[in-house]
C-alpha cells in the first residue's frame, strides 16, 4: 500500500501504514519517544512551501549534517516543482478554468502527482537511513505543511536495534 | 491484504496504549464504527456527503444568492426568451444558458470547497512553540501578542501567533472568526457563498463573480431589448410592462445588482492584477504610507504574470483530511463531548464551550499519561489522539482567549441568524446580528482580526443598507 497523501480515491481507504512500519515495529519494542524536533518553514521567498535546511541541535549527535540537509533540499526542490508556475500549470489552469472546474475531479492534478512522489521519498528515507539511527520523518502534509516532524527514539533497553549508531544501520 | 495485517498488528504490537484506552473507556473495539476525521473537525463547518462537502457553519445568505440567481433566471427565460427568440435569435437563451450554468456550478464550488484551511497544531507542536516563546520571555501573566517577523523578498513581515490554532500563522494567512480556522491566503468570509475565500477557493469565487456580472449585465440587456420591442409593437411602455411583468421584476433585480456585482468584479481584477488579497487591502498592509519601501512582497510585478498566477497557478491540496479514518481509541472522546452539547450545537461542533474544565483537564491528563509511556503508532493515529488532547488544551486556555468566550456568547447571538437565513432578503438581521462580533474589546491580538468582519461590508456593497 503506497503511503500517499489523500488523494480523492484514497481518501475511502483505511488509514495507511508505511511498509517501513516492518521495521518501525522493531524499532519500537525496543525503543521510546523521546524527542519531536521541528523543522520549521523557510518563508524568505514567499508562500511557496520550503523548509529551512538549518540543523537543529537535538539532532548532532544522532545523524551526520549532510544527510539531513539533503533529505530537506531533496523535499524543498519536490515541493519547488509542484508549485511550479509555468507551461503546464497554466494549461492545467485554464483547462479547468473551461471546464468550470469539473476537471478537478476527474484528474489528479500536477501537485497531487508530486505529493505521492515526496511521500514515496519519505518513506524510502525512513527505511534507509533514519529509523537506522532511530528516528523517523513525518511527512508534512500530515501537519498541514507547517513543519517537517523528526521523532527521536530513545533505546530502552541495552541491546535495542535502534541505538543510533552508524554501525548499525542494515541499509541505505 | 498487507493493510488490513499492519492495522491489527499495530495496536497489539503496541500494548499498553490502546488497550488502556479501551479498559478504561469500557468499548469495545470492534464493534465501533470507524469515524471518519470531518466528525471531529474543530472548526465551524458543517459537512455532507460523508465530508465530502464543506460549508460554514453560518450559512450566511447562500440560500438568497442561490433562490435570486434561479428567480431570475427561471423568470428570464420563461417570459423573455420566447419573445426575443421569435424577434431576434436562438442564440439568446443558448448564451443565457451558458451563463445561468456557469455561475451556478462556480457559485457551488465557491461554498462547497476548503478554502485552505490549516489544521491546528497539535500539541507536541504547540508545546514546542511556546518553548521557543517562553525562552525569551517571561509568560506568567497572559503573554502579550506573539510576533515573529521574517523577512520575505527583502521586505520586513509580521508573523502573528495564532491563539486558537497555537501557531504562528504563515504570511497572508488569517483567522476567520466565523468559521473559527486560519485560513491560507485568506480573503474574506463571504456571506453571500457561506464560506471564506482563501487559497483553494479563491479561481472559483473569482470565475462566479464575473460570470455573474456577465450574466445580470446580460439579461438586464435582453429585458431592456424585450420591453422596447415590445411597446413598439404595442405602441406604448405601460402596455408592454402589464404583458410582462415578469420582466420588471428581472429589471429591478438586475439593476440593483449589477452595481454591486460589476463593482465587486473590478474591484477583485485589481487585486488580482496586483496580486493583493481583500484582507491585506482594507488592512493597508502594503501601502505606501510607511514610504517607498513598502511594497507587496507577493507581487511578481507584471499584470499579467500576477493574473496567470492567482488564477491559473497549481491548485494546492485540501490540508485537513476531511475523509481519513480515526482510529478507534479516539472515538470515545467524541462521544463524551456528544452527550454534553445543546440541543442546538452540532456536534462538529469541537469548541466544547459546554464541556466542563474538570472532565478535559482529566481526560487530558489521561491522554498525556497514554502518550508518555507509550511510543505512537503509525502516523497517521498519533495525530489523532493528539487532535483531542489538543481540543482539550484549546479549551482550557480559551476561558481568557476572548475569540472563544465571544464564540460561546456569540453563538447564542448568532442562532437568530440560522432563523432568518431562511427568510429571503432578511439580510438587514443578519448584519445587525453579525455585529456582536464588531465590540470584542479589542486586544492587540484580535485586532487584526476585527477588520475581518468589517471587510464584508465594503465588498458586498452592504453600507448603504447600514
Amino acid at each position: 500500500m503506497s503511503s500517499a497523501p489523500r488523494t480523492a480515491t484514497e481518501r475511502t481507504k483505511l488509514p495507511y501504514c508505511h511498509e517501513s512500519f516492518h521495521n518501525l515495529q522493531e524499532l519500537r519494542h525496543s525503543a521510546s519517544l523521546a524527542n519531536k524536533v521541528f523543522i520549521q518553514r523557510d518563508y524568505t521567498d514567499g508562500t511557496v512551501c520550503k523548509f529551512q535546511t538549518k540543523f537543529p541541535s537535538e539532532l548532532e549527535s544522532r545523524i551526520e549534517r549532510t544527510l539531513f540537509e539533503d533529505t530537506v533540499k531533496m523535499l524543498n526542490n519536490y515541493y519547488a516543482e509542484a508549485e511550479k508556475i509555468g507551461g503546464q500549470s497554466y494549461l492545467e489552469g485554464c483547462l479547468a478554468c473551461l471546464t468550470i472546474y469539473l476537471i478537478f475531479l476527474c484528474i489528479e492534478t500536477r501537485y497531487e502527482k508530486v505529493l505521492k512522489k515526496i511521500s514515496r521519498y519519505i518513506q524510502e528515507q525512513n527505511e534507509k537511513v533514519y529509523a537506522p539511527r532511530g528516528l523517523l520523518i513525518t511527512d508534512p502534509i500530515e501537519r498541514g505543511m507547517r513543519v517537517i516532524e523528526i521523532s527521536v527514539y530513545e533505546d530502552r533497553g541495552s541491546s535495542g536495534s535502534s541505538s543510533g549508531s552508524s554501525t548499525t544501520s542494515s541499509g541505505r | 491484504m498487507k493493510n488490513c495485517e499492519y492495522q491489527q498488528i499495530d495496536p497489539r504490537a503496541l500494548g499498553t496504549s490502546n488497550t488502556r484506552t479501551s479498559t478504561t473507556l469500557k468499548l469495545p473495539k470492534n464493534s465501533q464504527r470507524l469515524r471518519r476525521k470531518w466528525e471531529v473537525f474543530p472548526g465551524k463547518n458543517r459537512f455532507y456527503c460523508d465530508g465530502r462537502i464543506m460549508l460554514a457553519r453560518q450559512c450566511g445568505v447562500l440560500p438568497l444568492t442561490i433562490g435570486l440567481i434561479f428567480i431570475t433566471s427561471g423568470l428570464f427565460f420563461t417570459f423573455d426568451c420566447p419573445f426575443l427568440v421569435d424577434h431576434l435569435t436562438v442564440f439568446i437563451p443558448v448564451i443565457g444558458g451558458v451563463l445561468f450554468v456557469f455561475v451556478i456550478f462556480t457559485l457551488l464550488q465557491t461554498s462547497f470547497t476548503d478554502p485552505g484551511i490549516l489544521p491546528r497544531a497539535l500539541p507536541d507542536e504547540a508545546a514546542n512553540i511556546e518553548r521557543q516563546i517562553d525562552n525569551s520571555g517571561s509568560s506568567t501573566y497572559r503573554p502579550p501578542p506573539r510576533t515573529k517577523e521574517i523577512l520575505i523578498n527583502d521586505q520586513v513581515v509580521k508573523l502573528k501567533y495564532c491563539f486558537t490554532c497555537k501557531m504562528f500563522r504563515p504570511p497572508r494567512t488569517s483567522h476567520c472568526s466565523l468559521c473559527d480556522n486560519c485560513v491560507e491566503r485568506f480573503d474574506h468570509h463571504c456571506p453571500w457563498v457561506g464560506n471564506c475565500v482563501g487559497k483553494r477557493n479563491y479561481r472559483f469565487f473569482y470565475a462566479f463573480i464575473v460570470s455573474l456580472s456577465f450574466l445580470t449585465s446580460f439579461i438586464f440587456g435582453c429585458v431592456i431589448t424585450h420591453l422596447t420591442l415590445r411597446s413598439q409593437d404595442e405602441n406604448g411602455i405601460i402596455q408592454a410592462i402589464q404583458d410582462s411583468p415578469a420582466s420588471v421584476v428581472e429589471l429591478v433585480i438586475c439593476f440593483f445588482s449589477i452595481w454591486s456585482i460589476l463593482g465587486l468584479s473590478g474591484f477583485h481584477t485589481y487585486l488580482v492584477a496586483a496580486n493583493l488579497t481583500t484582507n491585506e487591502d482594507i488592512k493597508g498592509s502594503w501601502s505606501s504610507k510607511r514610504g517607498e519601501e513598502s511594497g507587496n512582497p507577493y507581487t511578481y510585478n507584471n499584470i499579467f504574470t500576477n493574473c496567470c498566477v492567482v488564477l491559473c497557478g497549481p491548485m494546492p491540496p485540501s490540508l485537513i483530511d476531511r475523509r481519513g479514518f480515526l482510529p478507534p481509541d479516539d472515538a470515545p472522546q467524541t462521544v463524551t463531548s456528544d452527550t454534553e452539547l445543546p440541543p442546538f450545537m452540532s456536534k462538529n461542533d469541537a469548541n466544547m464551550c459546554t464541556q466542563g474544565t474538570k472532565e478535559l483537564l482529566e481526560s487530558m491528563a489521561h491522554s498525556t499519561v497514554i502518550q508518555s509511556t507509550c511510543a505512537p503508532g503509525t502516523p497517521k493515529t498519533a495525530p489523532v489522539t493528539q487532535e483531542s488532547l489538543l481540543r482539550t488544551v484549546s479549551i482550557t486556555v480559551s476561558p481568557p482567549n476572548r475569540p472563544h468566550s465571544t464564540g460561546c456568547s456569540g453563538r447564542q447571538a448568532r442562532h437568530p441568524i440560522d432563523v432568518s437565513c431562511s427568510q429571503k432578503g432578511n439580510k438587514r438581521a443578519a448584519l445587525h446580528t453579525h455585529k456582536p462580533m464588531l465590540h470584542v474589546p479589542s486586544t492587540p491580538y484580535s485586532h487584526g482580526r476585527s477588520p475581518l468582519t468589517l471587510s464584508d461590508a465594503p465588498d458586498m456593497g452592504f453600507i448603504p443598507l447600514n
